[in-house]
């Protein structure tokens, strides 16, 4: 036992900042108890709570070995108990989440995806975060249809059946929201890894490519500046595209993960922007017009639209720059001990590969270079980890990336001396999270 | 050589197939029809605004029976959904600038934000109202923007908005010169406006926390240790001792696992209505506190399902649901009156 003792206690015995300043002020009395309670959780990992039961086991061993669980000794389920699998009932708190108070109405809303407890850098479909903007819907792939038209030779009208016969292409793209992390352009406002960063997600998507679409309608070369995509839901959301961009390698995809699109992400077809904004990824897309201007729609003229400190507001600022993120540990998370431990995070950019990603536990002050997983692809999350070990004394932890442009993750305060407090959308700032003496984790700003 | 021919012959015959097509027997030509059911954006030249007119006087008829009861009576309310209404002035119509935003002294509505016109007659049109999208005839679309326009003091109130006088219009926008696209975040090459170093010694930091979670905002998400995985080297932090919020996510599933409670999300009532909880409505229990032992209830309910109804539960007005089938509206009562 070290002097603040804090080996392999339950959780629920760790000192908060409250009961370590008691012990600071030498009141010790009240932790005698807490004491006791952690010395009989020795064995154990303490999730199933500290019991007099282990107690008694520690002369001989740990339990969970000594005594045969029932698993190791019983018949288990058959095949095809769930005919589609989930997740173990020990894992239910990943789950998609609200921000209390964000939106009024569920139907023009956001979900965040837990990034807190996912691995690798694929989102699982369940997970994925939500933005829809007048209600999901599941709709009828037999009755969906896509039609190219405007300034096109002709236009054309596709079936699902038609569209999946097309030479297909499968690539890993991430998705984010323009206003994720927005709530933390001016304070920190929320608590974990979750709601700063969890309109973010990560799939393969497989479809064909825009351009063999617009190609099969003989769309206008010379004066085809604009592709307006449009949904089929309520909002009939639209966004226009750059043509540079619709040739380069936007897809039109039915599919994620391997299964078909799931409704919350536009089942059965989509658009897929790699490096833009989530906004511009149009969900039951139903319509791809050509033109030769852009159209300034609700959600590029009115939303989505970034408010610069003259005054003037940014219009089609679409691209994701580049981003990282330490995901464990973060805030709303507490270091179990002292020790080793490996942290772990997301980088990405819109502008292309993530280069190098470093990581500092000084608030910025050093910096050492994390290892990148791999694959590392274009316009997709980039696992990185680094090691560490924590000698118990409070330390902000934060992590920078770098991608193949050369552009460096800035500072929140280097983007408000450019952009402001109050743009809301396109918040790629470093992310600081302090882990206090406790081990609990929050949300800071640090520059 | 008869089979060369035939191959040639073949591929020849391909493009007729389909146009310009590389994908014989994928896809197929749009009918004129087609394109004019779906081909419905407004862009700020006005291409694609079909021709219609619509008044202030008759925008506010719209209003009062479709818009109001999320927007307000005057476009100010912020109850669901952001400001419409408010913040600009004459000065501003003038110089095509709103002075609040540099300021920044009140929360942005849309007609601070707006520059082209284009795009509020398009987002209405496609989008509005709320639970029923795409029911507004073309005049009515012309007399709603119209009617907003006026309550921003942008038109006089016996303003007949039109496609002919539409771009005159557009040059009296509040924000008409307030958007730029001078930035390097649309264009592939785009540059980008803000960079960092990529220091790795001694590097320059303010050194302290500048902002943290106040405390009292610590279980404002509810209990962290319920979000957290529960197994590997962390564990979520205990929140729930302070001022968590458990519940709302326990009604959730309470409204879910209500048999009937898929009609009621596929007709939009719980959007504005939880069972346990005041939403934007009052909760179901309330309504059928309320209405216990009435024996007219599920008719009065009816009445006030099918054609709306205000000032029974606040300033919040529930809009009319004329298309509701009798059957599922009866089932809805009757299973709201059942909530206690």
């Amino acid at each position: 036992m070290t002097s603040r003792s804090r080996v392999r206690r339950a959780p629920e015995n760790f000192l908060d900042a409250r009961q370590i300043a008691e012990v600071q002020a030498g009141r010790r009395g009240f932790l005698r108890g807490a004491f006791a309670a952690a010395a009989a959780a020795a064995w154990a990992p303490a999730y199933a709570g500290a019991t007099d039961d282990t107690a008694g086991a520690q002369s001989a061993g740990d339990p969970a070995i000594l005594e045969l669980p029932e698993h190791t000794k019983g018949l288990g389920q058959p095949v095809v108990a769930r005919a589609y699998g989930s997740p173990s009932q020990f894992e239910k708190n990943l789950q998609r989440r609200e921000s209390p108070g964000l939106t009024r109405v569920g139907g023009s809303s956001v979900s965040f995806a837990p990034l807190q407890g996912l691995f690798g850098i694929i989102t699982p479909n369940g997970l994925h975060f939500e933005r829809h903007h007048q209600g999901w819907w599941d709709v009828d792939p037999h009755r969906h249809r896509l039609m190219v038209m405007g300034m096109v030779k002709e236009a054309k009208v596709y079936t699902m059946d038609d569209l999946m016969r097309l030479p297909a292409v499968s690539r890993m793209h991430f998705i984010e929201c323009g206003a994720n992390t927005g709530m933390e352009w001016g304070n920190v406002a929320v608590p974990t890894v979750q709601y700063t960063h969890g309109m973010l997600s990560c799939c393969e998507f497989t479809g064909v490519k825009l351009s063999t679409l617009l190609d099969d309608c003989g769309f206008d070369r010379k004066n085809g500046k604009f592709v307006l995509a449009e949904g089929s839901d309520g909002s009939s959301l639209t966004r226009t595209i750059s043509m540079d961009r619709a040739l380069d390698d936007v897809m039109v995809a039915w599919a994620m993960n391997g299964e078909m699109l799931r409704p919350e992400n536009g089942y059965p077809l989509r658009l897929v922007a790699p490096g833009l904004q989530g906004v511009s990824w149009v969900k039951w897309l139903r319509r791809l017009e050509v033109g030769d201007q852009p159209w300034a729609t609700k959600d590029e003229a009115l939303h989505y639209v970034d408010l610069m400190p003259d005054g003037t507001h940014r219009q089609y600022s679409s691209i994701q720059e580049c981003k990282s993120v330490i995901t464990g540990p973060s805030g709303g998370q507490i270091l179990l001990d002292k020790g080793f431990y490996n942290v772990t995070g997301l980088a990405w950019s819109g502008r292309g590969k993530v280069k190098r990603v470093d990581v500092s536990f000084d608030g910025g002050r050093n910096w050492k270079t994390a290892r990148l997983e791999t694959p590392v692809l274009t316009k997709c999350l980039t696992r990185f980890n680094i090691d560490w070990v924590w000698d118990g004394s409070p330390v902000v932890l934060q992590s920078r990336a770098m991608d193949e442009t050369g552009y460096v993750q800035p500072k929140i305060n280097q983007l408000r001396e450019v952009r402001g407090r109050r743009s809301i959308y396109h918040n790629n700032a470093i992310q600081s999270w302090q882990v206090a003496e406790s081990g609990e984790v929050g949300n800071v700003q640090v520059f | 050589m008869f089979r060369f021919f035939s191959l040639l012959l073949l591929l020849n015959w391909v493009p007729a197939f389909a146009g310009t097509t590389s994908y014989p027997g994928v896809g197929r030509p749009a009918t004129p029809a087609e394109i004019k059911a779906w081909d419905i954006d407004v862009r700020p030249d006005f291409r694609g605004l079909p021709p219609g007119s619509g008044s202030v006087e008759k925008g506010q008829k719209v209003w009062d029976g479709k818009c109001a009861s999320c927007h307000g009576t005057f476009g100010e309310s912020n109850e669901v959904f952001t400001p419409l209404v408010g913040g600009t002035t004459a000065a501003d119509v003038k110089a095509g600038r709103v002075g609040t935003l540099v300021t920044g002294d009140v929360s942005r509505t849309t007609l601070m934000k707006l520059s082209t016109i284009s795009t509020l007659w398009d987002y209405i049109n496609r989008a509005m109202p709320w639970n029923a999208p795409k029911s507004l005839a073309t005049d009515e679309v012309y007399a709603v923007v119209a009617y907003m326009l006026n309550l921003g003091d942008i038109v006089p109130a016996d303003f007949v908005l039109s496609d002919g006088n539409i771009a005159e219009v557009q040059q009296r926008l509040p924000n008409r010169n307030g958007m730029t696209r001078k930035h390097g975040l649309w264009d592939v090459k785009g540059k980008p406006d803000v960079a960092n170093v990529a220091c790795m010694k001694n590097c320059p930091t303010n050194g302290k926390a500048a902002s943290e979670l106040p405390e009292h905002a610590r279980g404002a998400h509810g209990n962290l240790a319920d979000q957290q995985r529960a197994v590997g080297g962390t564990r979520g932090t205990d929140t729930a001792t302070a001022a968590a919020k458990p519940a709302a996510v326990k009604i959730a599933a309470l409204e879910v696992e209500l048999p009937i409670a898929e009609l009621a999300k596929r007709k939009a009532c719980l959007t504005c209505h939880g069972v346990e909880r005041k939403l934007v409505g009052p909760a179901f229990k309330d309504v059928a506190s309320r209405y216990k032992g009435k024996a007219d209830a599920e008719e009065r309910l009816l009445e006030r399902l099918r054609k709306g109804s205000s000032g029974a539960w606040g300033p919040i007005s529930m809009p009319p649901n004329p298309d509701l089938p009798e059957a599922d509206a009866r089932r809805l009562i009757q299973w709201v009156l059942g909530a206690v």
